[in-house]
């Protein structure tokens, strides 16, 4: 049971405070979604967990242990990322790609083993891109290419998954499909979404920034009101209820 | 809500073999080569030794057995003091250019790039040129070879400092200031070599900045073969991290590896192979370039194949490239550097184009 504790949290990127004193917690299991606008410093603070941009006062602890005073690699470990971008000017097969999730756990000259395998060949199932194994990923679409990185954060075998806009460049079906992928994982969950709509079906809690800092948080039907959105987003909405699911969902209006 | 599509259902996925097949087949078939190249390169050359007088001659050498009144000391000369050090450099030197070159594809995140790009070179060739020019050799014969590495070093030294941004050394950073540094120093190359207005110099010129393996002999080969040694150990033992610096800084992050700290590692290792291979060769080009290209044509990109893969065939491929160089325009001798360049120019806009087919599908 793996809690995600972030506490008190700074970041300041070339002289600019980009984030400021975040709290967060993402409980065992759950799914936590971090909203807000463009430059609100989402991406920032999740480069933070992942251990891409250092702190400049603060805490993140997983289970207790500060990630900033572990080795890397034991960092990548417990945490597991799905970046914004992963670069691929290089011949790289999906197989190899997911199987890049095992580097965390190897140490210089290790051979794979066969239990190296099965991680990566059951993650490549869960993701659903099995019959893309032998593909190189260049050649694969956007939906298909996320999917493959989602294999790779899950061979990780991390207790915590961060996502930065997972959905971005995927058409809304796609969209559905890797989050379905995620939620089911059963593992902690962090995730960056633009989409409000996205973020309130998926998510058991909410935190909302603006501008470093965190403006609200708490359950989806607590948060997403209409004044929050116009607020925050600077957009008038008009909350209704999901059928079925009583999940709330924004109708925009244009200022217009 | 759907729910999630598993894609078609297929046996669980398995490693692809085939590019394990196709490595295991390619060290094969480049050991092969490389043996057989050696062999031909002290079998050939303007002296005619019988085959079979080379044979005596080396098992002589290597285990005392044999009758030395067999074959003349000139004969024993060719074989043993000039063709099978002059191989062995070649091999070293193609090796070690080759490792660079893979190395310094994963430093600057470029398939394209090659370690001449950093401004090694032409530090090396402005150190080498000094001494020649100014006549100032306080360490005699060796002078200009540990000028030429300390003018490696020194290109490195500019290099890293103004690639330097943030703690990082940025891909783009490192190729753009490594550019500058080449302009401005093959001007003081330049410059140097028309202060002195005499052709001998030119001539030491021509040697560093096409390269040439004619000064090779046994005292020179063990400090490539240390050094190629020492760097291969130490990048196969980062072949994971190397992999994961290929897909960005921020994936590297996620996956443990501080992508800064492995680009200082490795910007020091190419520094040191670099600097070593062409203080003792000159500026051999498009090896660097072209073997670790073909190598991730042939095995992909991991690391932990392609680093051996592209050892063996830089090797093979310099070894080669000397015997055409000193056999084509019989009785000159080509600067082994032009030969490279000749073949590698056309063999590089084929690489491009395949790599343009196969990234685009056209």
């Amino acid at each position: 049971m793996t809690t995600l504790t972030l506490h008190d949290v700074h970041i300041t990127l070339a002289g600019t405070p980009i984030v400021t004193g975040v709290d967060l917690t993402a409980a065992s299991g759950r799914i936590v979604g971090i909203i807000g606008p463009n430059g609100s410093g989402k991406s920032t603070l999740l480069r933070a967990v992942y251990r891409h941009l250092p702190l400049t006062r603060g805490a993140i602890t997983v289970d207790g242990e500060d990630l900033w005073r572990l080795t890397p690699r034991r960092a990548a470990q417990l945490v597991a990322a799905l970046p914004q971008e992963t670069r691929s000017d290089f011949d790289v097969t999906a197989w190899e790609m997911a199987a890049m999730g095992r580097t965390p756990h190897k140490r210089p000259f290790a051979p794979d083993t066969a239990e190296d395998s099965k991680i990566v060949s059951d993650a490549l199932a869960h993701a659903g891109v099995t019959h893309l194994a032998r593909r190189r990923y260049t050649t694969l679409s956007g939906g298909e290419k996320q999917r493959v990185l989602l294999a790779r954060a899950l061979a990780q075998r991390a207790p915590v998954l961060v996502l930065d806009e997972p959905t971005n460049h995927l058409d809304v079906r796609h969209q559905f499909e890797l989050l379905d992928l995620v939620t089911s994982s059963g593992t902690t969950v962090v995730a960056a979404l633009h989409d409000l709509n996205l973020a309130a079906a998926y998510c058991d809690h909410l935190y909302v920034l603006a501008e470093g800092r965190v403006v609200t948080d708490g359950p989806p039907h607590d948060v997403l009101t209409p004044r929050l959105v116009r607020d925050v987003f600077g957009v008038d909405a008009h909350v209704i209820s999901v059928p079925g699911t009583g999940t709330p969902h924004l109708i925009f209006r244009s200022g217009r | 809500m759907t729910t999630a599509q598993p894609g078609p259902r297929t046996a669980p996925a398995r490693p692809d073999p085939g590019r394990r097949r196709i490595a295991w087949a390619a060290y094969a078939v480049l050991t092969g080569l490389l043996i057989t190249g050696l062999a031909a390169s002290i079998l050939l050359g303007t002296v005619d030794v019988p085959a079979g007088t080379v044979a005596r001659i080396l098992v002589w050498h290597l285990t005392g057995h044999g009758d030395p009144a067999a074959w003349t000391v000139s004969q024993d000369t060719v074989v043993w003091n000039l063709r099978l050090p002059r191989a062995l450099l070649a091999a070293l030197v193609g090796a070690g250019l080759a490792v660079s070159g893979t190395a310094t594809q994963a430093l600057v995140r470029n398939p394209l790039a090659d370690p001449y790009v950093l401004g090694l070179t032409y530090g090396a060739a402005v150190g080498a040129v000094a001494v020649i020019v100014t006549g100032f050799a306080p360490l005699g014969g060796v002078s200009t070879g540990v000028a030429a590495f300390l003018g490696a070093l020194a290109a490195f030294a500019v290099v890293y400092v103004l690639a330097r941004a943030g703690g990082t050394l940025a891909p783009l950073r490192l190729i753009l200031s490594g550019m500058a540094v080449t302009y401005a120093l093959s001007g003081v190359t330049s410059f140097l070599v028309l202060q002195a207005d005499d052709p001998g110099t030119t001539q030491s010129v021509l040697f560093w900045l096409f390269g040439s393996l004619a000064e090779a002999n046994w005292a020179a080969l063990g400090l490539p073969a240390a050094v190629l040694a020492a760097t291969m150990i130490a990048l196969l033992a980062q072949a994971r991290p190397l992999n994961t610096l290929l897909l960005g800084d921020e994936t590297a992050a996620g996956l443990g590896i501080s992508a800064a700290r492995l680009r200082r590692h490795l910007f020091l290792l190419i520094a040191l192979l670099t600097g070593v291979m062409v203080a003792l060769a000159g500026g051999i080009g498009f090896i660097g370039l072209i073997i670790p290209h073909a190598a991730r044509l042939l095995v992909g990109s991991d690391h932990r194949r392609l680093l051996p893969v592209a050892t063996l065939a830089g090797a093979a491929f310099l070894v080669l490239v000397d015997i055409a160089a000193r056999t084509a325009l019989h009785p000159q001798e080509l600067p082994v550097g032009v030969v490279t360049s000749v073949i590698g120019a056309p063999l590089f806009l084929w690489l491009v184009h395949v790599r343009a087919r196969d990234t685009t599908g056209l």
